[in-house]
């Protein structure tokens, strides 16, 4: 007697994919075989996608210090409802995650919800000042792997340098938040048409690109492995498959909101579509679906931001950066990008597990794993109506989506499930 | 028409409805009793949540004119400086009995924020660098007592279009009117991507003189320095400033404006400011018939004047 059954999906398994029931039986995968049954419970999935529960390397939890955005609590809540078993929260909390008390914080009150594994990764300076090398040490013993001053570029070439050949040598990942700050200046938002016609400071793409040149560079002379967050341009795209393809450790990730929207969005001058990078132009946006298709762009992160309506509900110019995307991630892949199984379960699982180095997560399936699954209907057309976050920054909803995440399991336990 | 917020698609026949009430208006101003009943009751703020000296005084003598009460907002001594959001303070001065706000703000599309929040009629009185449509009508109108018409007319608005809300809404009025527009600044001062505008560019001030018959200057914001966007003060005025030398090739009918404050000596000549071909004073003096007309429109419908 089985605990769950989940009938009638295709799995991504380590065999690859397969039209079998799925057993679950004390947290593990009992079975993969057809024509299970005899559980508890049995789930009927026929014409949904079954594969490894996906993990987010960029989301901002905001715990400690800015806990009336979002805590670890609500942040779980939102990822496991967006059919994710863990998240990679990024460190530009109050106070920042420089040393690795504050690191473990962020792990227990992950351990506390429950509902999705919560790793932490160290700013790169204390601080995030940008100068000053954090504790990376004891960062590392606290279990980060990850590395960046994320909010913030490091862009002093040489303290950049230092702390990749520091990161290197204990076999961490730097993933940097690249912007030229000389050349973003004031600007809100993405440097072209749209920014001319309404008058507001643009930020050129090759803010972005000037950045992500030099680090590949410096990248190339640490060899540390090297990770691009948020990639946003065209060139960004063509510089990170130049440099996968001259055998440089280099990842990068898009973000759900780069990939559905661009900066026509922005003419409404509504404060949901102001983020960091800004959305850049329609060729750009179709360069990062065409990346993340073809591998060159290994990761959907999400770089869930929330911010409280107050923030949010402002003029565009004085609206903080940042908009949520755990819960929509996988729709968002799926309907703007056409992934397939295989693909969405390897931008959003197997990958970025792999770059996070997190080795509980980003397994295909296989009889005796952990049952850390996600059930996901890549036809069902839905729009959603509201958020599992306590912030609302949120232009998805209310927008049509296809695709959507049905069911979340970490270890055997149901964390999402969407009513039938 | 429920708000004013843009030149940007407003048609033809609505611009020149406008300008046909201002030019009425216009006559009302020369009266010796220069007021009439048409909003009396009614209640107008200005919302003024960047400094401005003349806007909002032509808002509140065409208010008047109407016969409207008028209530002014300043950001320094308000409730802004105590944290007070936007929304909470347009929500505040909205539930004292207001029928209309006029509103400046730096942020472009803050306007666009009020219509959403409020149930009244909003005019831009300028957002960020992006628009100031009352700005656009008023030249508008200016050209076309000169002129009768704008079709047909070769415009040159010259300097830092890049940072001008005049600019951005006089381009799309003037075009919409017929005229041909041509834009005139060093790179650093034109905007980067113009798909879209109906609009040519110039960096050479001089190869246009002789065709034009409007020259609108754009002020120079010294504010700026021209730190990083041009050498100096000095080269902006040898390169684009209107001096009289080149203000004698201009043909005899052309005409200069400017929306103010000027900068004597750097885009304009000192005695190119006071020749009666700068219509600079009538551009203020039709500043106030045409905000009576857009203000009459927004509000006029269910006066029992």
């Amino acid at each position: 007697m089985h605990d769950l059954i989940l009938k009638g999906a295709s799995v991504s398994t380590v065999e690859g994919l397969r039209a079998v029931d799925v057993a679950i039986t004390d947290g593990a995968i009992a079975a993969l075989d057809e024509d299970l049954s005899a559980a508890e419970r049995i789930i009927d999935c026929t014409g949904q996608w079954i594969g490894p529960a996906f993990v987010d390397i960029h989301t901002h939890l905001r715990e400690p210090g800015h806990e009336w955005k979002e805590d670890i609590r609500s942040g779980s809540t939102a990822a496991a409802a967006g059919g994710f078993g863990a998240v990679v929260a990024m460190p530009n909390t109050e106070p920042p995650i420089d040393s690795g008390y504050l690191a473990r914080f962020v792990k227990e009150k992950g351990v506390e919800s429950g509902l999705v594994d919560v790793l932490a990764s160290g700013a790169i300076t204390m601080g995030r000042d940008g100068e000053t090398m954090s504790h990376i040490d004891d960062l590392w013993s606290a279990g980060v792997r990850m590395f960046t001053d994320d909010g913030d570029s490091v862009e002093n070439a040489a303290v950049l340098r230092a702390a990749m050949e520091y990161i290197e040598a204990l076999g961490g990942v730097v993933a940097q938040h690249a912007v030229d700050r000389s050349l973003s200046g004031s600007g809100f938002m993405h440097e072209g048409s749209v920014s001319s016609r309404l008058g507001m400071y643009g930020i050129p793409s090759e803010a972005d690109d000037v950045t992500i040149a030099r680090d590949l560079m410096l990248a190339e002379l640490t060899g540390v492995k090297y990770h691009v967050q948020h990639l946003s341009t065209r060139r960004g795209v063509e510089l990170v498959r130049a440099a996968k393809r001259s055998g440089l450790a280099v990842t990068a990730e898009v973000t759900p909101h780069h990939l559905a929207f661009d900066h026509e969005d922005v003419a409404s001058t509504d404060a949901n579509f102001k983020m960091m990078p800004p959305l850049r132009s329609s060729d750009d946006r179709d360069a990062l679906r065409e990346g993340l298709v073809d591998g060159t762009i290994d990761a959907v992160a999400t770089d869930h931001a929330p911010h409280a309506a107050l923030e949010k509900d402002v003029p565009f110019e004085q609206a903080p950066n940042g908009v949520l995307g755990l819960e929509w991630a996988a729709s968002v892949a799926i309907g703007s990008s056409g992934l397939d199984q295989s693909t969405l379960f390897d931008r959003m699982s197997v990958r970025p597990a792999a770059i996070a180095m997190i080795p509980t997560h980003g397994s295909l399936l296989a009889v005796g794993s952990s049952a850390t699954v996600t059930v996901v209907d890549p036809k069902e057309e839905w729009t959603p109506v509201t958020t599992a976050s306590k912030s609302r920054n949120a232009p998805y909803v209310g927008t049509a989506m296809v695709g959507r995440v049905r069911l979340t399991l970490k270890n055997g336990t149901i964390t999402h499930e969407v009513a039938p | 028409m429920n708000h004013l917020l843009t030149t940007e698609g407003l048609d033809r026949a609505s611009i020149e409805s406008l300008l046909d009430d201002a030019d009425e208006f216009a006559e009302v101003l020369t009266r010796p009793i220069p007021k009439v009943p048409a909003l009396r009751g009614k209640t107008i703020a200005m919302m003024f949540f960047e400094a401005s000296t003349r806007t909002r005084l032509s808002f509140e003598k065409a208010a008047k004119a109407l016969s409207a009460d008028t209530m002014s907002f300043s950001p320094g001594t308000s409730s802004l400086s105590k944290g007070e959001s936007l929304r909470d303070t347009v929500l505040t001065v909205r539930a004292m009995g207001v029928d209309l706000m006029v509103v400046r703000h730096k942020a472009t599309g803050a306007p666009w924020r009020l219509a959403e929040w409020l149930d009244i009629p909003i005019v831009n009185g300028g957002d960020g660098a992006h628009q100031h449509p009352t700005q656009a009508l008023l030249d508008c109108l200016t050209i076309r007592q000169r002129f009768g018409t704008l079709d047909g007319l070769h415009i040159a608005i010259v300097g830092d279009v890049k940072h001008s809300r005049v600019a951005r809404s006089d381009i799309y009025a003037m075009a919409t009117l017929g005229a041909d527009v041509t834009l005139v600044g060093p790179p650093t001062l034109l905007p980067v991507d113009l798909e879209g505008w109906p609009v040519k560019t110039t960096s050479d001030l001089d190869g246009v003189l002789s065709s034009v018959d409007v020259v609108y200057l754009l002020r120079v914001q010294t504010e700026r320095g021209g730190a990083s966007v041009f050498p100096s003060l000095a080269e902006y005025a040898t390169r684009f400033g209107m001096s009289s030398e080149r203000f004698a090739r201009l043909s005899d009918d052309a005409i200069v404006l400017h929306p103010g404050p000027m900068n004597r000596g750097v885009e304009i000549g000192y005695d190119v400011a006071d020749d009666e071909r700068a219509l600079i004073l009538n551009q203020v003096s039709n500043g106030v018939a045409t905000r009576m007309s857009v203000l009459f429109r927004l509000l006029g419908g269910d006066s029992d004047a």
